[in-house]
């Protein structure tokens, strides 16, 4: 390890976002440049009969309208499916729809205009002729015999069903159990609102042929990829520049290729003019992909000391009304292979039914079927502890995988790489103070107040993933990671990275594991990313994989440029290659035990471009690039514990004290990997208590703004406390594990088990998330409070 | 038809041409090429387009250019002081405040407006105050500690 790795360097990104010179797709305007505004469907079924847009192209500034039948006409393609499972049935989407329109904000027509407020104008001056059609909704009662087909070639909206796990143990493990635990349990619709909306923007070059398409991407190859492969196939990949600049977060919602990304491109190349759409945040709402949104069915087995012995799930997920680019993945592959959770048993079945509804599509969020997951194992491990009376923090370490049992095979697939879960558990109890925790709460409900606490733990597979195993699970692409590294003839570094930062921190990261491995300072590094044209390849940033699989790529190839100059410095001194030694703190090349005789890192930078004394078959230059295809994923794991006081007059939730213990190996930079698991508990507790995506059964989007749609805000939170243990992943040789999304996975359940805990007195063995405050008031008020 | 208007932009005079029904945010942003002020939500929701007008912290998505017309506007570009970030800026930064960055702008103004009202706010005080402004990333734990870090920072060089 060297000088860098494990600070806590401040982020070399954010001079520019305080100071306003963020560089967002948004903020870009080009001379003579049109914009776009796209007709949004209010229905969420309907035929169209006609649109007429003769009227919105009379109106002064608009330079042109496009229907769904102009852009299959000017060869555009379908919107691909990138990870599928065996037999899904694929429904058809086109960028703009040609006949009939499937949930409310499906993309109708086009207009292009002089100014973004013609454009918008323009838009309620096109006539459609909608014949209304009864829309479905609900991912398990869209499947019933009657309801509307949402594609009628898809019988009983069903697009696929899945399975994994040993289903012989399972049904064994029930069949002798001494205690079942049932539980039927929703999870939620989300919706992801990232802060910037998205956008696009696109220049042609007709003289040369060549596209610059910018877009609020996570992975701008991947989108050149499609864009050249199917959606504009007359496009060519080598022509086409695809560049996410800064992205105002992600959290999944930007992985996908959306119809956009089409529509834009193809329209700046049909008028000959650079274009750009920029969505209001009601288009996002209507149009951004969303996540979670399961019936999850579930049982679990024990004995009755607390042993867990199996796990049964039946899974409905709400695909809504087209797969999205990696929906298949997101409830099956990435979900039930994490039903194992922290814990050590024989007998899991998980089977998913991916259903379509008349709704916007669902695809990954934060976590992204980890959640889903994580929840209902510790929703079951809760209740289990509940109805054998035992402490659920005593029942989890009954079922702990050991330390030593690690590498561990699960029976879902996943061998998990380290871990230390005793260990989590009792740092967590130590710093929450866990006992004089529970005393408190004793003398709390004696004086007749509702507190209660809760506890959770997780483990995820993050660092997506062998190219070979995502292969054989289902994706069209690999899922290594790029990292080149260009040293200038001063010393000075370029880091590229197919990674993509959206508020990640990687110019920080990424800058600090390639100065630590040339032992020269960060400040020398730029890393650049998130361009096609400047980054050769890369997978982007999704499943927490960056530092473990980007991170990784970046320090291969810092390890060739050593290579390279030790060699050269051998050359140069005279001496035999053995005898020198790299500097990790200076960068230099030293004679072994001599460190004056040594040749400086920026000495030996100009000599390899200079060219004058090389060794022989050595080119000039100091350049490399590393592909990193990663031997496993990393399995970082994580231990919340909440305390919650419930108003019993009022039915609101206040969190008293949250304290959570992460393990995501070792850590780059200490305040990052804090800010992200900050930011992620945030997120889950959202989704605990705040936030719910909700369709009437006409499937009108009903929390459509963010006063509908309640997100977390400053003032719901104390002070979190926040603390690490480290297990190193065997996995790479950085020895990290991903932590974007762990805070998201482990934080909802323990939420829920804490206002259970409090309600307890009450009867209550479950309430579905959101726990808002009229959910809760009503439970208390029927339950004789 | 068309107004002009004209208005004080981080100390210069700056005059413009717009409808009636132009937003304070897109003069800024279109007109001005002050591409600093973001917009998140179009609808006052989420305080991501902050300004201060006058002295007085506003969402520039839910005001009309013609009604800053005469008007004193500082934006994020105008805040740091000659090269000098303004202590709320640096302490961002220390804090790890921000992650995406789209946010921070309005999320500084709104501290802008905070401390001037209220030099030594508590932390209700400073998580009450920043309820209108949304962030998605941070969790506002830094933010709310950059707040108070640069409270104590402006208190100390006062």
């Amino acid at each position: 390890m060297g000088k860098h790795i494990g600070k806590s360097v401040k982020r070399v990104e954010d001079p520019r976002f305080i100071q306003g010179q963020g560089k967002y797709v948004a903020n870009i305007n080009l001379p003579n440049m049109a914009h776009v505004a796209v007709l949004r469907s209010p229905h969420a079924h309907a035929k169209i009969n006609s649109i007429n847009t003769d009227a919105a192209k009379a109106m002064d500034g608009v330079i042109d309208v496009f229907v769904g039948q102009d852009l299959i006409d000017g060869g555009v393609g379908k919107m691909p499916v990138i990870w599928q499972v065996p037999d899904n049935k694929i429904p058809d989407r086109w960028p703009l729809v040609p006949d009939k329109v499937r949930h409310v904000g499906d993309s109708v027509a086009a207009v292009v205009a002089e100014d973004p407020y013609i454009a918008r104008d323009a838009l309620d001056m096109i006539e459609v002729d909608y014949e209304v059609l009864e829309a479905t909704t609900g991912a398990k009662a869209t499947t019933e015999d009657g309801k509307p087909l949402v594609h009628d070639e898809i019988e009983n909206n069903i697009s696929f069903k899945w399975g994994l796990g040993d289903r012989e143990a399972c049904d064994k493990a029930f069949e002798e159990a001494d205690h079942v635990v049932k539980l039927d349990l929703i999870n939620q619709r989300l919706i992801a609102n990232a802060m910037e909306p998205r956008a696009c923007a696109a220049q042609w070059t007709a003289a040369t042929e060549n596209m610059t398409v910018w877009t609020t991407s996570q992975n701008p190859h991947i989108i050149r990829f499609g864009l050249s492969a199917v959606t504009l196939p007359m496009l060519d990949e080598h022509k086409l520049q695809v560049i996410s600049p800064d992205v105002g977060g992600g959290f999944g919602s930007k992985i996908f290729h959306y119809p956009e990304e089409v529509i834009i491109p193809w329209i700046a190349k049909e008028i000959n003019r650079p274009c750009k759409w920029v969505a209001t945040r009601s288009e996002s709402f209507m149009t951004d992909s969303q996540g979670r949104d399961h019936v999850q069915n579930c049982k679990m087995a024990l004995t009755s000391d607390g042993i867990i012995t199996g796990l049964y799930v039946e899974l409905h997920a709400d695909m809504g009304a087209y797969l999205s680019s990696i929906a298949p993945l997101i409830p099956t592959v990435i979900c039930i292979t994490l039903f194992s959770g922290l814990y050590k048993f024989p007998g899991i079945w998980g089977e998913t039914t991916g259903t379509l509804t008349n709704t916007v599509p669902v695809d990954a969020y934060r976590g992204a079927g980890r959640p889903e997951a994580s929840y209902l194992v510790e929703r079951l491990v809760d209740v289990a502890a509940q109805e054998l009376k035992m402490d659920p923090i005593e029942i989890r370490r009954k079922n702990f995988i050991g330390k030593d049992e690690f590498p561990y095979q699960t029976p879902v697939a996943f061998l998990y790489d380290s871990g230390d879960y005793h260990a989590m558990f009792d740092k967590l109890e130590e710093n929450a103070d866990y006992k004089g925790m529970r005393d408190a709460q004793a003398k709390a409900k004696q004086d007749g107040r509702l507190v209660g606490i809760g506890v959770s733990g997780s483990v995820e597979a993050s660092g997506y993933g062998p190219a070979a195993t995502v292969g054989a699970l289902g994706f069209y692409g690999g899922m290594w990671e790029h990292g080149g590294i260009r040293v200038h003839p001063t010393g000075k570094v370029t880091a590229f990275t197919g990674s993509h930062s959206h508020g990640q921190g990687h110019e920080t990261t990424m800058a600090q594991i390639v100065a630590d491995k040339l032992g020269i300072e960060v400040a020398d590094v730029d890393v650049v990313h998130g361009d096609t044209d400047l980054v050769t390849q890369g997978m982007g940033t999704y499943g927490s994989r960056s530092a473990a699989v980007g991170g990784e790529a970046l320090s291969n190839a810092a390890k060739s440029i050593r290579e390279k100059l030790v060699t050269l410095a051998a050359h140069l001194m005279e001496v035999s290659e053995d005898d020198l030694v790299y500097d990790d703190e200076s960068g230099s090349v030293q004679v072994k035990g001599v460190p004056d005789k040594s040749k400086a890192f920026g000495e030996l930078a100009f000599a390899a471009y200079s060219g004058h004394s090389l060794p022989e078959g050595m080119d000039p230059g100091l350049e490399t690039a590393a592909y990193y295809n990663p031997g496993n994923f990393t399995f970082p794991s994580s231990a919340h514990l909440v305390q919650v006081e419930v108003d019993k007059d009022t039915g609101e939730i206040e969190i008293q004290k949250y304290v959570a213990v992460e393990d995501c190996g070792n850590v780059i930079n200490p305040m990052v990997v804090e800010g992200q698991i900050l930011g992620g508990i945030v997120q889950g507790v959202g989704q605990a208590l705040y936030e719910h995506g909700i369709y009437d059964e006409d499937g009108q989007l009903v929390t459509g703004s963010m006063l509908d749609y309640t997100m977390p805000r400053a003032d719901n939170f104390p002070m979190i406390e926040s603390d690490r243990i480290e297990t190193p992943s065997p996995s790479n040789s950085l020895g990290v594990k991903g932590v974007g999304e762990m805070g998201s996975i482990t934080s909802p359940p323990a939420v829920v088990n804490a206002v259970v805990d409090a309600l307890s007195d009450y009867g209550v063995k479950h309430i579905d998330m959101p726990l808002t405050s009229e959910k809760i008031w009503n439970l208390i008020q029927t339950n004789g409070g | 038809m068309t107004h002009t208007i004209s208005m004080k932009v981080n100390g210069k005079t700056c005059t413009g041409d717009v409808e009636a029904r132009t937003l304070l945010v897109d003069f800024l942003r279109d007109h001005l090429n002050l591409t600093g002020t973001n917009i998140g939500c179009d609808t006052s929701q989420c305080g991501s387009c902050t300004i201060m007008m006058d002295g007085c912290a506003v969402k520039s998505c839910t005001a009309l250019a013609v009604q800053a017309d005469g008007s004193a506007i500082t934006t994020i570009e105008g805040l740091a002081n000659n090269g000098e970030l303004h202590p709320l800026q640096q302490a961002f930064w220390d804090e790890h405040g921000l992650q995406c960055g789209y946010c921070t702008p309005g999320m500084i103004m709104a501290s802008v407006g905070l401390l001037d009202q209220n030099p030594d706010p508590s932390e209700s005080e400073i998580r009450h105050c920043l309820e209108g402004n949304i962030c998605r990333c941070t969790g506002y734990q830094n933010i709310v500690k950059a707040v108070q870090s640069a409270s104590q920072s402006m208190e100390g060089g006062a």
